[in-house]
Formats: structure tokens, sequence, C-alpha cells
């Protein structure tokens, strides 16, 4: 009977001892919190993770009549609406661009990459408290007063909501990189066969990016886009570093993992909320990757 | 002293002024990693294994940016004789490390909190009482601060040391444009516009323009208050026209914005930036060392019917219910706290720059003895207001701040913003008084 279990060269126990410690830890650090907080979100939980008192689905009926976690959620909708175009369309630009090149291409590759090294987090104080400081002496208010202009506070305002500048130009900055490089890579397994074949039929410029370069990078503009896509989802480091100050959080471009940080790890501790708020993200999340790959792969069928 | 050069620990410290709990305050997202608050038990039980009987006692403290203050409390908790105590000196998060330890068997024994433990510690009967602690001793504390960590006619922690903020000015640039401290309101309004000439702003009051500190001053000045026992303070006339002054700073273009060290600190004030600075007593030191007798320290002004106010804050020291002795606990409290008064006075003035809270220590504080340090601490006792009160839970202050940026960034109406706000605070009142 044990043998049996064990399989044939005890390939059993081996594929447990293996695969089992990991196995573990996936159930224990993800499963477990995953049910745990599914769990909180039936509940009221301020302060404390093993809560009494049920109330149903009251939780997800306050998140969702909440205007600020609205608001999050369209944050996150403006957020994505621009970062996911253009840094799709930086990194495929920077990537046709430096495989084009002659001349001292690792080194370009290098420097575009370079950024992806560094933490959400330094970048965020950099921008904060170097390109982007309010003082006539930060790096951009340098620029304008070279121009003859009066200093931005940069972070103050929120009318025009220069603020925007500052997290997207970070963003853009850390990521394209890492696009980039997953672009050149799917850019290097298009077979020079087909471009032979089109240089033969006259095709040039953009009439060989139309027909060629494009279709032949649909699988990896598939993965890209989904990843940033998530990527948005995920927003905080940047947001909280750039925006988050003495007063706490203000109450614009407040995205919702910044959200519902404040919700369930604030002194308030509401894990109850948090975790209703939680529970509705990875719902959307999940909602809106499956329709995005369902969508590209019909389209990758035509 | 060493605050100039090392900016980031002071943080911490002055956070609690900062908001008083709007539990937004996380210094980073390392906190969550943090949160384990297991070498406390560790410790304690090391602790408990070699003291031969005496109860041990793990004492938890935020870290302290000022140099010495680590190794002046562990001196403390050393001459304590009755029991062994175990300091342990927590960086990151430490608010939300405390209260979700707190939960635990791993918590500390005795910890301080700012401005004293939440309501939702409290009524979760995770403090103690520690009323009876006080003796005749009580009427000596700021009764602002009592006020504050007293609920149901019990008091759950001892205030430690104060700390403050106040209106700072330029002595001389007020003199050159012939103004006088303002006194009143409009006369600060008149006085920000007046001495916003090119390069230099009137008043700087933080790089949100007074949104996330000055609410509640504006309450005060129109004598109301963001609560009023346990219903909302704030419904009434004055209450818009008050907030709205903080707009008519902004939209006047009187206030400095952008600054790369925000209101705690003053370097604004002293390399000219602005005339009028809202800041902490703390940098009383740095201001003084650079501009002599330069400057001068009042109140937020008053409006008709209210009166001038400063915001007071002080950590509170907390016995936890789940601690191993309780009662050796609430004893060492008392000992350090109380009845130690040396160590309360080295601890308030040694380090750094703050008030005791024990009134009759004030005069013996050769640094609070003259000069505009003086004035400010002599406005504690008559216009100190605790930050907020201990009612206005996290929720309330986020909502109240979002509502003041809202006025005072956004031009938002304030009478429609505090009707809006009123629900969310009476709902929250409902929670923890209900």
């Amino acid at each position: 009977m044990l043998a049996r279990l064990r399989g044939r060269h005890d390939v059993n126990l081996w594929f447990w001892v293996f695969v089992g410690p990991f196995f573990a830890g996936l159930v224990l650090f993800i499963y477990v919190p995953i049910g745990w907080s599914v769990y909180l979100s039936f509940f009221e939980a301020y302060n404390t993770v093993t809560p009494t008192e049920f109330v149903g689905l009251a939780n997800y009926r306050d998140m969702l009549a909440d205007p600020a976690f609205r608001d999050s959620l369209l944050t996150f909708v403006v957020f994505a609406a621009f970062i996911v175009p253009t840094t799709f369309a930086l990194s495929l630009l920077t990537a046709l661009l430096v495989a084009r090149t002659r001349v001292m291409q690792a080194f370009f590759r290098s420097v575009f990459f370079l950024p992806v090294a560094c933490s959400y987090v330094v970048a965020a104080l950099i921008w904060k408290m170097s390109i982007f400081s309010g003082m006539r002496s930060g790096a951009a208010n340098a620029l304008l007063g070279l121009a003859g202009l009066d200093p931005i506070p940069w972070l103050s305002l929120t009318n025009p909501p220069w603020y925007w500048l500052v997290i997207v130009s970070a963003r853009l900055w850390l990521q394209v990189g890492f696009y980039m490089i997953l672009f050149l890579a799917a850019l290097q397994r298009v077979p020079t066969n087909l471009y032979e074949a089109a240089a033969i039929d006259g095709a040039e410029g953009w009439q060989v990016f139309r027909h060629i370069t494009w279709p032949q990078l649909l699988p990896a503009s598939t993965a890209v886009l989904l990843l940033l896509l998530i990527n948005a989802f995920q927003a905080f480091d940047e947001f909280y570093n750039i925006l988050a100050g003495f007063g706490g959080y203000p109450p614009y471009a407040r995205p919702p993992l910044v959200y519902l940080y404040y919700t369930a790890l604030g002194s308030g501790q509401n894990f109850g909320d948090g975790s209703a708020g939680a529970v509705i993200l990875t719902v959307l999340i999940a909602v809106v990757a499956l329709a995005q790959t369902r969508l590209l792969r019909l389209g990758g069928r035509d | 002293m060493a605050r100039p050069h090392r900016p980031l620990p002071t943080l911490s410290r002055r956070r609690m002024l900062a908001l008083g709990g709007v539990g937004a305050l996380g210094a980073s997202l390392a906190a969550c990693g943090d949160n384990t608050g297991r070498e406390g038990s560790a410790g304690q039980e090391d602790g408990g294994g070699s003291s031969g009987g005496r109860p041990s006692i793990a004492q938890w403290y935020h870290q302290y940016g000022e140099a010495g203050t680590q190794e002046a409390v562990e001196r403390y908790a050393a001459d304590y004789e009755p029991a062994d105590v175990t300091v342990f000196w927590k960086p990151g998060d430490y608010d939300q490390t405390t209260a979700a330890s707190l939960l635990t068997d791993s918590g500390p024994d005795v910890f301080e909190y700012g401005n004293g433990p939440t309501i939702d510690m409290i009524r979760g009967d995770q403090v103690a009482d520690l009323t009876d602690l006080f003796g005749d001793t009580l009427d000596d504390f700021t009764p602002s601060l009592v006020e504050r960590m007293t609920y149901d006619g019990k008091i759950w922690a001892v205030p430690q040391v104060l700390d403050m903020q106040v209106l700072v000015y330029r002595r001389s640039m007020l003199e050159e444009a012939g103004i006088d401290a303002p006194q009143q309101i409009p006369d600060l309004v008149a006085a920000a516009r007046e001495l916003t000439r090119g390069d230099v702003k009137g008043l700087f009051l933080g790089n949100d323009g007074g949104a996330g500190l000055l609410g509640g001053p504006m309450l005060w000045a129109a004598g109301l208050d963001y609560l009023d026992g346990e219903q909302v303070g704030f419904h009434s006339a004055g209450a818009p026209e008050a907030l709205s002054v903080l707009r008519t700073l902004w939209t006047d273009e009187s206030l400095l914005l952008g600054q790369a060290k925000d209101w705690f600190d003053a370097d604004a004030l002293i390399s000219g930036r602005t005339a009028m600075q809202w800041t902490g007593l703390w940098t009383f030191p740095a201001i003084s060392e650079a501009l002599g007798d330069d400057f001068g320290a009042i109140p937020w002004p008053s409006m008709e019917g209210g009166s001038p106010s400063v915001p007071v804050g002080a950590y509170g020291s907390c016995v936890s219910t789940r601690a191993g002795d309780v009662q050796a606990a609430k004893d060492f409290v008392r000992w350090l706290w109380i009845d130690q008064t040396d160590k309360q006075l080295d601890f308030a003035t040694s380090y750094g720059f703050h008030v005791p809270s024990r009134v009759s220590l004030v005069p013996q504080a050769e640094v609070l003895s003259s000069g505009p340090a003086a004035d400010a601490a002599g406005y504690v006792t008559e216009f100190g207001h605790a930050q907020t009160p201990l009612l206005w839970t996290p929720q309330c202050a986020t909502a109240w701040s979002d509502m003041m940026s809202r006025i005072v960034r956004d031009g938002a109406d304030p009478q429609e913003e505090l009707d809006a706000l009123v629900p969310v605070v009476e709902a929250e009142l409902e929670r923890v008084t209900g």
C-alpha cells in the first residue's frame, strides 16, 4: 500500500518533496489570506481579524455607495486611459528605434532600460523633492525661471492639476524601458525572410511596419497591454510617495489601492470595509483582464 | 540640534501633532513588513526568566528623532527598582504596529500613544483605567490634554511631554511694513496680503495652504469646535465663514507653497521666503540660532465670538489590559510619568524642545523661561486645545481633511461641504458611543 503511494522510483514522494514547500507557501500566504479577506468582508471588523458581528453584504453596499471609493475607481480609469496607451506607444517606438540603430545598440538599450532598476520610491522622492520641488531652485522651476516665468508649486495646486504631470512622467520614466525590452525581444523573433519578401514586393517604411512588424508583434502587444493595465491597477508607490504629506493623502488623485490602504490599514483598521473593497477590486481586475484577453485573441484570429 | 540635518527621523515625532490620528500617516509601506511586534514578547519572556521573581514590563516607545532620547528612557527604566523594565524602541509605523499588537499576546505592557489611546482601544477594553494613579496631582496636568485622554469619567493615559503649534513672525519684516502682530483674523489676512512682496510671501501654513492644520484653529477662532460633547460642534452659521478665511488667503496668493521642507521646519521663515509661518515650538532653537531676537510667537488669532488658540498634543503613557501584570505596569507608569518630575523635566527639555505636561514644571524649564519660547509655553494653559477630540475618529479626520482640501484648494462651497460632513460624523459618533 505504502509502496504504491510512493509510486515507481518513489516518484510521488519526490514530487511532494519538491513541490510541497512551495505548495504549502502558496496556500498559507496566498490562498488563506484571500479566503480570510473574503470572510472578513462579510463582518464588521474594526481593529480585529477575528470578528463576530456578521453584517452580510453591508460592507459591499457601503463601499459601492462611498463617493471616495467610486472616485478612486474613476482616478484609476483616468490614469489607465492615459498611461496604458502612452507607455505602449513610447516603448514600441523606442524599441523600433533601438532595433534599427547600427551604432552603440547595446548602449542605447542599457540607457533606456536602466530606470527599470530604480525603485519607485526613490524615483518618486527625486521627482518630488528635486525635479518638481515648488521652490525656485527645483529643476523644473529653474527651467521656467530661464524662460522668465514664475515658479509653480507643482504639488500644491489642484487647478490646473500639475500633479498629474509629476506622477505620469515619473511612471513613464520608470516603466518604458521594461516594455521596450519586451518589444525588442519580440522584434528579434520576426523572421527576416518576411522582410526580404516584402522588400522584393516593393514595400517600404510604414507599409512594412503596418503589414509585417505589427501583426508579428501582436502576441507581445497583448501581453504588454495586459501587464500595463494590471500595473496601472496596482498604482501605489509613486502616488503615495509623491502626494502623501503631513496632512495625510489629499482627496484627489487617489487610486484604489491608496484608498484601501487608508481604510483598512490606517489607524481606523476597518478590515471589514477594506476587505470588501479589495474583493470588489479583485473581481474588477479579473473581469477586465479576461475581457481584454478575449477581445485581443479574437482579433488575433482574423 | 541634530534636527536640520536629520529631518526624516523627526517626522515620526511630529506627525502626531500634524493630525492627531488621521492614521493616514504611514511613513512608508515598509510598515507592513514591520508589523510583527513579536520580538516584544520574546524580550519580555527573557526578561522574566532572569529577573528572579520581580515582575517584568515591556515598555514601547516610537522612535524619537532627537539624539539621546533612547538612552534617556533606558536610563529611567533601569532606575526603577520594583520591576524589570525592558524598553522597546520601535521604528517604522508605530501607531499601526502598536494598534495591531494590542490584539495579540505579544504586545507591550506599557506603551505611549499619540494623544492617548484611541476610542476603539478604550471601548475594546484594550487599555487599563489609570484614573487612580493621579491622586491630587491631577490639577497640575495641562487641562486640555487630560480632557483629551478622558472618556466616561475615567482617564486612560498619562500625558508625557507636550508639543505645540504656534504662529511665528519676523519682527523686522512686520516693523518695516508698519504692521503689528495680528490679534484678529481680519488683521492676519490684511497683514499676509501686505507682507507679500516680490519673492516674499506673507504667510506659510504648510504646502497644502493650511488645509491640513488650520481647520481646527479656524473653528476655535469662531468659538466652535469639532465636537460639542457627543454632538457635531460645527453645525452653525459661523463655521463656513471661518473656513472660507483660509480660501481667501489662498486666492489672495498671500500663502507660500511648494516648500521642500514643510511647515514643521522653519527653513522658509529663516531664509526669508515668508514673513509669518505656522510651525511647532520645536523649531525655536533653530530659529533663534539663525535670527537671534528677530522673531516672535503668537497664537492663531480669533474672530468675533471666538478666542485665540494653539493646538497641543502629547504622547500619553497607556497600560495594556493584556499586560503580564497590570498592577505592576500601572505602578511603573505612576512612578515615571507622575512621581519622577526630574525625569519628566529632563525628557522634555534636555534632548529636544518640548513643554513638560505638568504645569508646575514649566517655570523650572530653563529653555522656556524667556523670549518667544516663554510666550509660546504661556499660551498652552490659556489657549491650548487638544488637536482633535477623542471621539473624532480617523474616519472623521479623513473626511474632514478631504473637505478642507476641497474648500481651500478647489474653492468648494464651505456650507455645502460642511452639510455633507455632518452625517458622516454623526454615523461615527453613533458607532463609537452606541
